[in-house]
């Protein structure tokens, strides 16, 4: 079954750019044998959204030091972080507390 | 790690209330819901204000805003603490300054516009009167800006904080306790006119190539930060004020303390980073958002719905490197990954600082761009410099 994910990027900084300046975006993720969880949807995002420089989002599996990550308005770490499983409609929103660049 | 908490299936209870489903994990791991967030936040404000006791009642106090997160943070907790129960209340007269910096930030002429119209709409709703300044006007500067200035109204002998509580509580019960007025309307500043404009092309042209001159991002960041503080302080001069509230985080406060270091400026980390910064004598600068993680101000902002506005980064020049304020703040964030407490561990360290007052006996022993006197006794240097 197809899970729909709505993600809504939100940057400071001028970092909306990596994703064509847009800052909220609707997505439905593909039906795939792997669970889809963040990490692998931070793989996604890199395969599918990321224009340029993803080095300015990710770091490793994660994101860059200095982004928040809320899941459907709550702090990550009480979600398990990288291992939370998305649900059909769950919201992640990114905010970027780094200062230029 | 293993000890994670497991995800969804055991939403994990705010510690303060035991309650509520938890929304966020303050410092490391005290995991707290919304209204008790709210309210740690809040108090947080408050008590720093208390605390530190150099905000007199019924004084103006000028609020910097970049439109950063921050700084809209510490508008937010103006406003709340301006509008509470008069036990409970702050008591001084705010007015707000902006720096419209787009002229160094690779924004056009229209973009600049835009950024200046969602400023103007943000500092209007504070109903608090705002002033907007270009960057292009700090070469109009006057040079009694590179020297501190005199204290006239705050002297030694003039009343102590409690005594100065006291008598302003016992002049609002003669006055029927009406509250601190405040003006019935946002007031711009008489010479910005209806709409704001932007400088002449002239004078931004004027202003850009001390920005190109500078030979690394380190320069320029650091030039950028003087020239917006100096224009900061004209203002509060200019406008009769003699506090600046600035609103730099615990975040930046302790990347601001290695990067200083790295500077040079080891010897001026407590005025450079602590809660007071008296080096412009008449007006004083204090900090009350540096025990705020970037971190907890963001999802205050969300939370809460606090109004920010977005600018481009200052300008970079083609495969420049990094600035060392840039590499500092990669340090610091990826170190906090793993070892949690580093950034308060930095900022703790910073807060056993204290000022030492500049010895400067006579203004030719103070650095005339940042006002700190000079640590230059001793060594080669003596006895070369009049």
């Amino acid at each position: 079954s197809k899970i729909s994910v709505v993600h809504c990027f939100y940057f400071r900084g001028g970092a909306e750019l990596l994703f064509d300046g847009v800052k909220k975006h609707q997505v439905t993720l593909p039906c795939q044998p792997e669970p889809w969880d963040i990490r692998n949807l931070l793989k996604w995002i890199k395969q599918n959204m990321l224009k340029e420089r993803p080095e300015l989002f990710l770091q490793g599996e994660s994101v860059r030091p200095g982004i928040l990550v809320l899941i459907n308005e709550a702090d990550w770490e009480l979600m398990g972080e990288l291992d939370y499983k998305l649900q059909d409609q769950d919201n992640v929103l990114f905010i970027s507390t780094l200062h230029g660049g | 790690p293993g000890d994670r908490p497991c995800p969804r299936s055991q939403p994990r209870t705010c510690m303060k209330c035991g309650q509520s489903t938890a929304a966020l994990v303050i410092r490391v791991g005290d995991p707290f819901c919304r209204g008790c967030f709210r309210e740690y936040f809040v108090h947080k404000f408050r008590a720093m204000l208390g605390k530190n006791r150099v905000i007199f009642p019924g004084e103006k106090v000028l609020l910097a805003v970049s439109g950063g997160p921050a700084s809209s943070a510490m508008v937010r907790q103006v406003q709340e603490g301006l509008s509470r129960e008069a036990a409970k209340r702050l008591r001084f007269i705010p007015g707000l300054v902006y720096v419209e910096e787009g002229a160094v930030r690779r924004q056009s002429p229209e973009q600049r516009q835009q950024t200046l119209a969602q400023m103007e709409t943000l500092l209007q709703a504070t109903g608090f009167p705002y002033h907007l300044v270009h960057l292009e006007e700090a070469l109009e500067l006057p040079p009694s800006i590179l020297q501190p200035g005199r204290a006239s109204t705050s002297s030694p002998s003039g009343p102590s904080y409690k005594e100065a509580v006291d008598s302003f509580i016992q002049q609002q019960r003669q006055d029927g306790d009406s509250g601190t007025s405040l003006p019935g309307h946002s007031t711009p500043d008489a010479a910005a006119g209806a709409t704001p404009c932007l400088p002449d092309a002239a004078q931004t042209q004027e202003l850009l190539p001390s920005f190109e001159a500078a030979a690394t991002a380190t320069a320029r960041e650091e030039l950028l930060e003087m020239l917006r503080t100096h224009l900061i302080v004209q203002t509060a001069r200019d406008k009769g004020y003699a506090k600046v509230m600035m609103g730099e985080s615990l975040t930046r406060v302790a990347i601001k303390l290695l990067t200083n270091l790295s500077l040079g400026r080891g010897a001026y980390l407590a005025v450079d980073t602590g809660f007071t910064d008296q080096r412009h004598g008449d007006v004083m600068v204090v900090r009350p958002m540096r025990d705020y993680t970037a971190k907890e101000i963001a999802f205050y902002n969300r939370f809460f719905s606090v109004p920010t506005v977005t600018v481009p980064p200052l300008f970079t020049k083609r495969r420049e490197k990094l600035s060392i304020h840039q590499l500092v703040e990669r340090f610091l964030l990826g170190l906090q990954e793993e070892f949690p407490s580093t950034i308060s561990t930095v900022y703790r360290t910073g807060e056993k600082l204290s000022p030492e007052p500049a010895k400067a006996s006579s203004e030719s022993h103070r650095c005339l761009l940042c006002l700190c006197g000079l640590d230059t006794f001793g060594g080669e240097w003596r006895g070369h410099w009049g």
